[in-house]
This record gives C-alpha cells, sequence and structure tokens, in this order.
C-alpha cells in the first residue's frame, strides 16, 4: 500500500508537549504500578496453578486484592534496622534499586501515534534518539542497589549475595549487549520508534530472522532480572535470602517492587525488539517509516488503531511475562559455577561469532542490492536457523536431541563397564557362596 | 533560557559531588559520589546535543565500571573501612601537583576569550556530523573509518591488559 506523510517528529508545540508529557509520566507510572503489584498476585497464581494448589483466594473476588492486603501489611509491619548496619547506605539502597527500575518505561513505545484536536501524539514518553542506550544504561544500574545492599548489611550472607549479584549482572550484560547489535545492525539506527517500523518493514518480526540473537538476548535477560534459573543472589537455600537479608517491611518490599518491574521492562523491551513492538501481523493498516529528514511516513492515524495496537503490545508483552513465571517454577537453580561458564565460556564466544556472521550476512545482502523486505528477511531467517542449529547440536552433546538411540548405547557401555568391574572383583575375592 | 538553568544545576551537582568524592572518608561513599559526578557529567553532554557520549557515560562508567569498582573496595576493605588513604607528607604533594597539573590544563582549554573548541571550529564539525550520520554515527563513521587503526591498536592494548591480569592471577598458566 501507499505510505503518505504523517507527522513531522516533535510536531506538537512545546506548551502541549509540555502536557502531553505530564499526562503520558502519570499514566504509565500508575499503570506500571498498579501492574507490578498484580504481576506479585499473578507468579502466586501460576505457581499455584503449576503445583496443583489454589493460590491466594481469600481477599477480595478470587483473591484479586490480595496485592492490597501486602502493600498495607508491608508498609504496617514493624521495620528492623540491624545494629551492625551502615545506616545511610542501608536506606539508600533499596531506592538505588527501585529508581532505575520505574524509569526505563520512558523510551518504550507502546502503541502507534494517537491524533489528537492538538497534533499527533506519540504513545512513547521519551523518544531519545539513544532509546535502546538508554534502556540498556539504565537497567544496568539496579546492580547499585543490590550490591550496596549487600554490603550495608553487614551479614556475609548477605555480602555474598550483593557479589554475586554484581558478577552476574556484569557477566550477563556483555551477552545483552551482544546479542542486541543484531538488532541494531538490520535497523541501524538505536531509536525504539524505529526499530518497530523497521520489522514492519520487513515484513517479519526479528524473532525470526534474527532467532538466536533473539534466544540469547532471552536468556541473558533471566540473568539479568535474578529470576531463576538464575537466582543465585537471592538463593534461599544457600544465601538465607541473600542481599536482602536483614531487609523487612516495606524496604524489601521496595526490592520486591524493583524486580517485578525488571521483568516488565524486560518484557516489554523483548516485545519491543523482537516481536515487533506494537505492531499487528499480517496487517499494513499500522506500518509507518521514518524518513531522512524526521518525517514519518504510513497509513494514516486513527484512535481506534492506537487502541488496537496498544492491545497488541500489551499481549506480546504478556506472553513474556508468563513465560518467566512458567520457566520460574519448572527450572531448578543453577550452581554458580555454570552460570558464570554459560556466560563466559558458552553465550560470549558464540555471540561473537553470530554477530559476525550476521553483519558478514547483511554486508553481503546489501551489496548485492537486495532490497529491504521479505526476501532479505529470509536469508537472515535461512542463515539464523543454521547457526541456532549447530549451536544446539554442539550444546546439546548427543543427550537430547538425539533421543533416546544415543542414550540407550551410552547406557549398555555403563552396563558393560559395571559387569566388568563385578567380574573382576569376583575373580579376586571369588564368587559369593550359593545358597 | 531553560538549558541554562539546567546546566548550572548539573554543573553545581558535578562540582559539589566531585568535592565530595575526595573528601569523604569512607571509600564505598566516594565511589557513590564519583557515580554521582558521572550522572550530572551526562545531563551536561546531553544539554550539548550529545546524546551518544552523555548515555556512554552512564552505560561504561556508572554501569560497568564503577561497579568493578565497589566490587573491589567492598572486598579490600572488609572489616576496617574508615582506613585514611593518605599517609605522609610526599603523597599530599604528589596529589596537589596532579591537581595543579589538571588545572593548569582546565585554563589552558577553557581560558582565554574563546575556547579551543569554538576556536577550531569544532562546534560547527560536531553538528555537521550529527546531521549528516545520525546521533550515534557521528561518532561510529570517523571512529571505523578514519581512525580504525588507533581503534585497533587500543584494542590490542586491551587485549594485552586482559591477558597480563589472567597471567598474574593464575600463576601455574
Amino acid at each position: 500500500m501507499e505510505l503518505e506523510p504523517v507527522y513531522q517528529v516533535g510536531q506538537l508545540s512545546t506548551t502541549g508537549f509540555l502536557i502531553a508529557s505530564v499526562i503520558k509520566v502519570l499514566i504509565v507510572f500508575l499503570v506500571v504500578l498498579v501492574t507490578v503489584a498484580m504481576l506479585t498476585l499473578l507468579e502466586r497464581k501460576i505457581s499455584a496453578w503449576m503445583q496443583d494448589r489454589l493460590g491466594p483466594n481469600r481477599v477480595g473476588p478470587g483473591g484479586l486484592a490480595q496485592p492490597v492486603a501486602d502493600g498495607l501489611k508491608n508498609i504496617l509491619k514493624e521495620e528492623s534496622n540491624p545494629g551492625q548496619a551502615h545506616r545511610v547506605f542501608f536506606v539508600l539502597a533499596p531506592m538505588l534499586a527501585i529508581t532505575p527500575a520505574m524509569v526505563t518505561f520512558a523510551v518504550i513505545p507502546l502503541a502507534s501515534p494517537l491524533p489528537t484536536p492538538w497534533g499527533l501524539v506519540e504513545m512513547v514518553i521519551a523518544d531519545m534518539p539513544i532509546g535502546v542506550l538508554f534502556l540498556l544504561a539504565f537497567s544496568s544500574l539496579g546492580v547499585y542497589g543490590i550490591v550496596i545492599a549487600g554490603w550495608a548489611s553487614s551479614n556475609k550472607y548477605a555480602l555474598l549475595g550483593g557479589l554475586r549479584a554484581g558478577a552476574q549482572m556484569i557477566s550477563y550484560e556483555i551477552a545483552l549487549g551482544m546479542s542486541l547489535l543484531s538488532v541494531l545492525f538490520l535497523v541501524g539506527n538505536v531509536r525504539l520508534p524505529e526499530v518497530v517500523w523497521g520489522q514492519q518493514q520487513l515484513g517479519l518480526w526479528f524473532a525470526i530472522p534474527l532467532s538466536i540473537s533473539f534466544l540469547f538476548f532471552w536468556v541473558s535477560a533471566f540473568a539479568e532480572t535474578n529470576r531463576l534459573p538464575f537466582d543465585l543472589p537471592e538463593a534461599e537455600s544457600e544465601l538465607i535470602t541473600g542481599y536482602h537479608t536483614e531487609y523487612s517491611s516495606m524496604k524489601f518490599s521496595m526490592f520486591f517492587i524493583a524486580e517485578y518491574a525488571h521483568v516488565l521492562t524486560v518484557s516489554m523491551l523483548m516485545a519491543t525488539l523482537f516481536l515487533g513492538g506494537w505492531d499487528i501481523p499480517f496487517w499494513s493498516g499500522d506500518n509507518m517509516l521514518g524518513m531522512a529528514d524526521g518525517t514519518v511516513v504510513g497509513a494514516a492515524p486513527a484512535v481506534w488503531k492506537t487502541l488496537l495496537t496498544l492491545l497488541a503490545f500489551v499481549v506480546k508483552t504478556g506472553f513474556f511475562i508468563v513465560m518467566f513465571m512458567l520457566i520460574r517454577w519448572t527450572l531448578p537453580r543453577f550452581r554458580y559455577d555454570q552460570v558464570m561458564d554459560l556466560g563466559w565460556k558458552l553465550m560470549l564466544p558464540a555471540l561473537l561469532t553470530v554477530v559476525t556472521v550476521t553483519a558478514g550476512t547483511i554486508l553481503a545482502l546489501d551489496s548485492a542490492g537486495v532490497a529491504y523486505g521479505l526476501v532479505y528477511g529470509l536469508v537472515l531467517t535461512a542463515v539464523n536457523a543454521v547457526m541456532l542449529g549447530i549451536f544446539l547440536l554442539v550444546l546439546d552433546r548427543g543427550r537430547v536431541l538425539s533421543g533416546g538411540y544415543a542414550r540407550q548405547e551410552k547406557r549398555a557401555h555403563a552396563r558393560a563397564v559395571a559387569r566388568f568391574h563385578r567380574e573382576e572383583f569376583e575373580v579376586g575375592h571369588g564368587a559369593p557362596a550359593e545358597g | 533560557m531553560l538549558s541554562q538553568i539546567l546546566f548550572y544545576f548539573f554543573a553545581g551537582v558535578a562540582i559539589v559531588s566531585a568535592l565530595m568524592t575526595v573528601t569523604r572518608r569512607n571509600p564505598v561513599a566516594s565511589a557513590l559520589w564519583l557515580v554521582g559526578t558521572f550522572f550530572a557529567l551526562a545531563a551536561i553532554y546531553t544539554l550539548l546535543g550529545a546524546f551518544f557520549i552523555g548515555i556512554i557515560q552512564i552505560l561504561v562508567y556508572a554501569g560497568a565500571i564503577m561497579v568493578l569498582f565497589l566490587f573491589v573496595i567492598m572486598l579490600l576493605n572488609l572489616g576496617n573501612d574508615f582506613e585514611p588513604d593518605f599517609r605522609g607528607t610526599v603523597w599530599k604533594v604528589m596529589a596537589a601537583g596532579s591537581a595543579l597539573v589538571l588545572l593548569a590544563l582546565l585554563v589552558r582549554v577553557v581560558g582565554g576569550t574563546e575556547s579551543l573548541l569554538v576556536a577550531t571550529g569544532g562546534v560547527d564539525l560536531v553538528a555537521a556530523q550529527v546531521a549528516e550520520y545520525g546521533v550515534v554515527g557521528a561518532i561510529g563513521v570517523p571512529m571505523f573509518l578514519d581512525y580504525v587503526v588507533p581503534l585497533q591498536v587500543t584494542g590490542l592494548l586491551l587485549l594485552v591488559a586482559v591477558v597480563g591480569a589472567v597471567v598474574l592471577a593464575k600463576r601455574d598458566v
């Protein structure tokens, strides 16, 4: 379909922009806080469902008011302040944890632009030219809260938790950034709306042509949010509860909120980067494209389109959130050395290869004059599928993918070895007496 | 007007946090004030239109390097957090000397009737680059086209540093 000029970036008047921004900030902040509260309930409901229990069902209809009760309890409970703690840092740490988690929502495009009588309002709070980098930078700051909390508690378990968190988040930040590179190569820009438009132009969501980057991004996202199977920093069977061992009442709650806010951010980010953001699949009525001079062309915006795209975005984000929870209640925790090995010895070299191959493919496609579109995407899909296949085969080492046959051989071998040892033993000690 | 107010605010924050960084006795507090300084600097870069430098300041310095600093401080200082660092006149003289050299550099760059950046036409050059290649490209294009050899040499230097660290840490490699 034909694309027509829709709007100029930064079209609103200064006053209009300020008013629109204030309204957007208020709405997004409130919605995020309520969503985070409901996520705690969702987590408990999902875990209950997976373990064949009922879950919270006493407060409100079906337990819906449980987060309110939890919040009240946390505010009203007595705070304990350990005497040996470094007072200032002890109070500062929860704030440091929660602030970055709450800031990152500012750059995520939530829906297609909304037409109002005063001009077109973009559905992103801050459309920064460095959106992706802003997100990476601020989500990496969350580690301060955890490290400081661990140190300020003057408790060896808390300190160990904080140190683990620091090491883990720094290690996986590298994998996170590297897997992001393929997306940035393909879009050629670090603005998040451009990432969404790029996927619309390609006709494929980046999860398909960049499947292996998507896999790595997802795994490192788990590590960055300190969720199971990467929750080493709080590993309750080893460290009591790690960095927040000494925290109680609302201070503990702030760490808790920060964790769920991180889950929400990362889910939104993955939806935007790899599942097309607010794009509605198989429909070009919402497509947009940014031009070099700052004009944006595309289908005419409408209120119903904004609402529909917002719904698409919520569904995609919800998918990742539910996956986060399903995986948390399915997999056991890694050992610490396994986490470090996975990050440094497996993901980093693999990602270096992936980045090189993807960049090479994109360069080759551009040199060959292939237009940015479906064919372009399919070639990348094929290349990524091959890489993903090789990676999974190497990772598997004949355990799962090759199936029962490989295991049968191994078992036969183990049986033969055992029989050999038994016979040797019997030769040395004489056969056991009969009867 | 608004950007003037913001500039003076962040410049003030930067100076105060920098002073706090060197006057705190607790190394963890120093490190956190240094992070504050980085943030104020990043804000000033952003006000100047250098979005990329600003965010890299946060991403690299605040997000990665200072976390490692904190890490090391916490591991080294377990138990005696408030040990004074400067022990003796020699250290104090050396610190004052370094500060003077830095001050002289600052006067050279900022002082005079117009700054070096303006005198060499740097402002216009930066604006032209940003207009042509975008915020990230203005750094990336010159770095990977015109200065690719220095970049590779820097990379080699970092590799040597990493290998050196591994060799030092593991004596029986």
